[in-house]
């Protein structure tokens, strides 16, 4: 029974957005309105599992002094500051919340995580652009001709380089990246086929039929 | 002085030309060409289609809709050039007639009025034909492999280097005494690859149990986050262990994508796990994981149907499921016929589909020849709105 009522209720959900799709009647739009609303209510309950699972490893690692616990120390600080901060000033615009934590600690944080991203970006074109094999030499020279045709100094080396970088990303790039589309779609259809008919059972989880 | 005369009257009627306002040319009524209940929506619209008349262009046009009650509203005006509106404030069920007027300068010439039009709610986008046609043709294929497979009939499906390293990975990892770290993307479990990399954690959990190794699974999603927990949970009692299951192995991190980047980099850089598993949906946080789990120096298998982050990953790791590889995994690794023969399924719909675009491509080029245009009609039931 934990396990065909999870099934049952995946398959009815589940045709029904399938029928949604066709139906432009306020009745179904109103259904898919409702079931979104239920999906955020459901991951608001799931968000306090998530926080528990959170402080639960994290003072296990400090109570078996595993490798880093000081980071839990932190970890825990800060949820624990936030959640004061969220409960006694509020989340809107304008509280300490938004002002302290949002704009000097977080968005400063991401910045730095987006700004690591280009040293990988260029340790990870260095690897890739070797020229150890006929593929990777295709692979380089390829790169090297959309990258300058991207810039202004390559239209200054010679007008007809954009022209071509742009038909390299257009046409063979293109190519390769609607065939993957193309195969990401099936795959998804045939995906979600198999979770509605309960053939693919995996997200399931434990319990007893 | 006959010629000082004519002069003057020449001058005169040059100057009487001048002065005289030219004759002022009206645009003619237009007409109303089609007026209709607009078709494929939720109703509380009508759609309005005119032709304009003879003589110049007006400047703008006025729509103006009067109902069954007597009541009449000016919609709204619309660029000279448009010759269409929609009506997107009609009540339902209301019968309406409209009229057009054509304004130049101070002038206006309104259209005779049209035939009464009611908007209602459809029931079925007919816009969508096409797709419900493919959608049952592709659910009979995968129905119809399925039930091949369930005869004990023998499907192939090609070999998957990535898939193939797995059973490698974990004994790699079991050998070093070293963690595995598996990522099941970043997005929600409503995402098809999230769902994809769900059921393929569980046959990587089941390994891992089998051969004893640890296992790390970092979650962004809370929903995510329980499933995996109970995925987890559940392979490691399917392969007869347990008692191996740690519930802290399956853990929540944080929704704050890059923070949660940033955790399990250090996760990475702490526990120098031997094998990375990065399977799901990825955003510009990949490149970040990947390179940083290659410096670790641990096999890496990643997986994601962004076509923008596998670039990244397949520079960065050893092993990439492209695309619909993600989701051919969980039949892959568990041999499952039922799973295997929706996989056969998905294979012919995508050479169904190469046979479509190939047939619609050489249509639509002999649609341009004039004699053949009706293949024009053709390639255009494939487009949807």
């Amino acid at each position: 029974m934990k396990r065909n009522i999870p099934l049952i209720i995946c398959l009815v959900m589940g045709v029904m957005m399938m029928v949604q799709f066709f139906v432009p009647h306020p009745v179904s739009v109103a259904v898919y309105e409702l079931s979104t609303k239920w999906i955020r209510i459901v991951a608001a309950f799931a968000l306090v599992l998530g926080v528990g699972s959170l402080i639960m490893y994290h003072t296990d690692r400090l109570r078996r002094r595993r490798t880093g616990w000081p980071y839990s120390i932190v970890t825990l600080v800060a949820v624990a500051v936030t959640t004061v901060i969220g409960l006694g000033w509020g989340v809107r615009p304008g509280s300490p919340l938004q002002n302290v934590l949002f704009q000097n600690f977080l968005v400063p944080l991401n910045a730095s995580m987006f700004a690591i991203l280009a040293f990988y970006m260029a340790s990870a074109a260095y690897r890739a652009f070797r020229a150890r094999t006929k593929e990777a030499a295709l692979l380089l020279v390829a790169a090297f001709v959309v990258m300058l045709g991207m810039v202004p100094v390559g239209r200054a080396l010679w007008g007809k380089l954009p022209e071509i970088a742009e038909w390299v990303l257009s046409v063979p790039n293109m190519a390769a990246k609607r065939g993957i589309l193309f195969g990401v779609a099936l795959g998804a259809i045939a995906t979600s086929l198999k979770v509605i008919l309960g053939i693919e059972r995996g997200w399931l989880g434990g319990g007893k039929s | 002085m006959e010629l000082l005369l004519t002069g003057l009257l020449t001058v005169g009627q040059v100057g009487v030309a001048d002065t005289m306002p030219a004759p002022v040319v009206l645009p003619t009524a237009a007409r109303i060409v089609r007026v209709q209940d607009t078709p494929n929506d939720r109703g509380g619209s009508i759609t309005l289609q005119w032709q304009p008349g003879e003589g110049p262009r007006p400047e703008v046009w006025l729509i103006e809709r009067t109902a069954s009650t007597g009541e009449t509203e000016l919609l709204g005006s619309v660029p000279c050039e448009e010759t269409g509106y929609q009506d997107e404030t009609a009540r339902n069920y209301v019968p309406y007639t409209y009229r057009v007027a054509a304004v130049a300068g101070c002038d206006t010439v309104w259209s005779e009025p049209s035939v009464a039009v009611k908007a209602s709610p459809q029931f079925f986008n007919t816009s969508r034909v096409n797709i419900l046609i493919g959608m049952i043709l592709f659910f009979v294929l995968v129905v119809y492999f399925i039930e091949h497979a369930k005869r004990g009939r023998t499907l192939f499906i090609r070999r998957i280097a990535g898939l193939d390293a797995v059973e490698e990975a974990v004994g790699r990892a079991t050998e070093m005494g070293k963690p595995i770290v598996y990522v099941p993307g970043l997005a929600d479990v409503s995402q098809i690859a999230t769902i994809a990399s769900i059921n393929i954690l569980g046959e990587v959990a089941k390994k891992i149990a089998q051969y004893d190794s640890t296992l790390l699974v970092p979650n962004r999603d809370p929903i995510v986050y329980t499933v995996a927990r109970e995925v987890v949970k559940e392979a490691y009692t399917k392969a007869g262990r347990p008692d191996a299951f740690k519930p802290d192995s399956v853990f929540f991190v944080t929704s704050e994508q890059f923070a949660y980047a940033a955790a399990v980099d250090g996760l990475m850089v702490r526990e120098k796990p031997a094998t990375n598993f990065f399977l799901g949906t990825f955003w510009a946080e990949s490149l970040i994981l990947a390179e940083t789990g290659a410096t670790t120096g641990a096999i890496q298998i990643a997986g994601t149907d962004s076509v923008f982050q596998l670039p990244f990953f397949i520079t960065a790791c050893d092993y990439t499921l492209i695309g619909e590889e993600l989701y051919a995994a969980s039949a892959y690794l568990s041999r499952e016929p039922l799973l295997v023969g929706s996989l056969k399924g998905q294979d012919i719909g995508k050479m169904v589909i190469l046979a479509v675009i190939v047939l619609g491509s050489v249509l639509m080029l002999l649609s341009k020849i004039p004699v053949l245009s009706f293949f024009g009609r053709i390639t255009g039931f494939f487009e949807t709105s």
